[in-house]
């Protein structure tokens, strides 16, 4: 099985570890998907999650240098569509192989203390925003924002507004994709049961779900008022394709990513979009778009995550899993370890960097502003995630080993997939 | 690694120093011209110039359309001042309409009885904030902005929309990007000039003219920014009225 398709044998920054590994026949043979045979590390999707969590944290940051770095400004879809769908296919192959392993039961009862984790620190992210909002509003006053200040008003109630927050319908800006992630965790059995069966009829559902909540405009309340800034109903499709890419859709899917024709296709389309997204960065150029594809086209919502979105991911994935070999040597080089050290550790980073993001605008607000000090407060900020990725990589291999033998079942488990 | 970080690093800072250079010069707001500038005429305003006719204008706004308790140094009535000099052959009259906190859908139903009143050449409706901060559903957003937009048309007045303030102190509070990006749609389906008061604020911080995220309890800086909104609004206004410099004085 391992063949010149091996290198391209996933999507979307993947492969499973079992799509090319000598495969025990047991695995193969045994249900409809392919059995994820545990390995070393897929040491790209460590990467990639670490990309977009440092994406996602600079973008949470008010426009600077570093802002510049960032995919969303060269093209339709952004870190997060990276995010979820490598949560996906991470989520699935952790607890695809629990669920074969030890049955639905104890791999529900496994998702759902993830999940409850990620509630708990979603919770926790909560207070440190209401803090911080607290702070501003008492001490900031500027009459020019007298109006924007209104935002405020829901400190005036708080028994509502902090209930609210624990059902997960009042979210600050920034703090989505936590409550995302646990509304597809929570359906993380059902889909895994799915595809047990026939992954691809799981596949076809999503898809389904995607047209029908686009068609019937389907969506989740927020509080005060609003919506869900991430439409669970349409940002599940990424989630499940990463699950259905994570076991077995991948390899099979090595043909069509292999043939030059997708790879013109892709390249033609990232272009398009490069170009549109440039549009709106220089309004000079604006004059060159055809007014029909603009009013086609427009708006590109994130929160439903548009088709062109979606392509765009699709686009870029394929092309990396094309260009960036599993076995490239790259991926063992010092110089992303800092980024696969992040990845490694998803879910803490990314409440990390949501807090440093907070922190980072507080100290912009209260500290000074300018652009030295927003190229630094980025900067500081990535170098603090590496730091408390390589401190939480040392307590697992260091301080927990010589503690106790007996680790809590499943928590490595959790730890390098499940996560966010 | 140590090596090429540092020169990252020591490239950031050579660009921001340059960055601070610039900010340092003085107190300006001067407004890149393609912020300044839009496909999209203003006939009405165009004709009422030409033909030495009163040029009557209405601002519909929230609260960020005014300063609190001085009114007179807000950007409507700075544009007026603007427009009155630049236009010195005309009158011009400027009338204010505040609705305060009111979404752009409970605005855009009275904006037809609002302009049966009052008559004016070219309405100013300042819009997107209130609902941005109640995150209104960005599509029911863009269809009371597109209603309100064809209820203007079609009462006979020009249109200019004047989109949110950046405001980077409510940045992790409020998320401006859904609402901006529905008003530019609507400026393009409705061939509707847009003035980019975010984009332009923007830029006054980024290029130091004003620190936005300062705390100052005064009304002054307000002012001054204000009175840079209502010129660069003029110049933008009289841009879209395609007018020969010539016919400016």
């Amino acid at each position: 099985m391992t063949s010149i398709a091996d290198p391209i044998a996933g999507t979307p920054l993947t492969d499973t570890k079992g799509s090319h590994a000598k495969t025990d026949a047991a695995a193969v043979s045994a249900p409809a998907i392919a059995l994820p045979v545990a390995g070393e590390r897929e040491l790209r999707l460590d990467l990639f999650r670490g990309m977009a969590l440092w994406l996602i944290f600079v973008d949470h940051l008010p426009t600077n240098i570093l802002t510049w770095f960032t995919i969303r400004n060269y093209g339709f879809s952004d870190a997060t569509e990276i995010f979820i769908f490598i949560s996906g296919y991470t989520a699935a192959f952790v607890y695809g192989r629990a669920m074969l392993e030890a049955g639905f039961v104890v791999a529900t009862a496994r998702i759902l203390r993830r999940v409850w984790q990620i509630y708990v620190a979603h919770v926790f992210l909560f207070t440190i925003f209401l803090a911080e909002i607290s702070y501003v509003a008492t001490r900031f006053e500027n009459p020019l924002y007298s109006e924007e200040m209104g935002i405020m008003d829901f400190l005036k109630q708080p028994d509502v507004t902090i209930v609210q927050a624990l059902l997960l319908r009042f979210r600050p800006v920034n703090m989505d994709v936590l409550p995302l992630y646990i509304v597809l965790m929570l359906f993380l059995p059902l889909v895994l049961w799915l595809m047990k069966w026939r992954a691809d009829v799981a596949l076809t559902l999503s898809v389904l779900l995607y047209a029908l909540t686009w068609h019937f405009d389907w969506y989740l309340t927020a509080y005060p008022s609003g919506f869900w800034i991430f439409n669970p109903f349409c940002w599940q499709l990424l989630f499940v394709f990463g699950a259905w890419c994570a076991l077995g859709g991948a390899a099979r899917m090595s043909r069509i990513l292999s043939s030059p024709i997708t790879l013109w296709i892709c390249a033609a389309y990232l272009l398009f979009a490069f170009f549109v997204t440039l549009t709106w960065h220089l309004p000079q150029l604006s004059f060159l778009m055809p007014k029909r594809l603009e009013q086609w086209m427009y708006p590109i919502t994130k929160t439903d995550l548009d088709v062109l979105r979606f392509a765009h991911f699709l686009a870029l994935a394929a092309l990396t899993v094309r260009f960036l070999p599993r076995h490239w040597s790259g991926l063992k080089s010092p110089w992303l370890r800092p980024l696969i050290l992040c990845g490694q550790h998803s879910l803490e980073i990314f409440c990390l960097g949501v807090f440093l993001a907070f922190a980072g605008h507080f100290v912009l607000a209260e500290v000074s502003g300018g652009a030295l000090m927003h190229a630094l407060v980025s900067v500081l900020g990535i170098l603090i995630m590496w730091g408390m990725a390589w401190l939480i990589s040392w307590y697992k291999h260091s301080a927990d080993k010589g503690a106790s033998k007996t680790k809590a079942t499943g928590g490595n488990a959790d730890m390098a997939g499940g996560s966010v | 690694m140590r090596p090429r970080f540092g020169a990252v690093l020591t490239l950031l800072a050579a660009l921001t120093v340059a960055g601070f250079a610039r900010a340092e010069d003085a107190q300006t707001c001067e407004v890149p011209a393609y912020l300044l500038t839009t496909d999209s005429t203003l006939s009405k305003v165009a004709d009422a110039i030409k033909n030495a006719r009163p040029l009557n204008v209405l601002v519909v706004g929230s609260r960020s359309s005014t300063i609190l308790s001085s009114e007179a140094s807000a950007y409507p009535a700075k544009l007026q001042a603007a427009l009155k000099e630049r236009l010195p052959s005309i009158p011009v009259t400027l009338s204010v309409e505040l609705q305060s906190g009111k979404t752009a859908e409970d605005v855009a139903a009275g904006l037809v009885k609002l302009v049966e009143a009052k008559r004016p050449t070219l309405v100013i409706w300042q819009t997107g904030t209130v609902d941005a901060m109640r995150s209104v559903d960005p599509d029911d957003f863009r269809g009371a902005v597109d209603e309100g937009v064809v209820a203007l048309q079609s009462a006979g007045a020009d249109v200019v929309m004047v989109n949110l303030q950046y405001s980077p102190r409510t940045e992790t509070m409020i998320s401006a990007p859904p609402y901006l990006d529905n008003m530019r749609v609507v400026a393009q389906q409705h061939d509707v000039p847009l003035f980019d008061r975010f984009a332009i604020m923007r830029h006054w911080n980024e290029a130091g003219d004003f620190d936005l995220f300062s705390n100052v309890h005064g009304t002054d800086m307000a002012k001054r920014v204000h009175a840079c909104l209502g010129r660069a609004l003029s110049k933008f206004v009289l841009d879209a009225a395609r007018l020969d410099p010539a016919q400016q004085n």
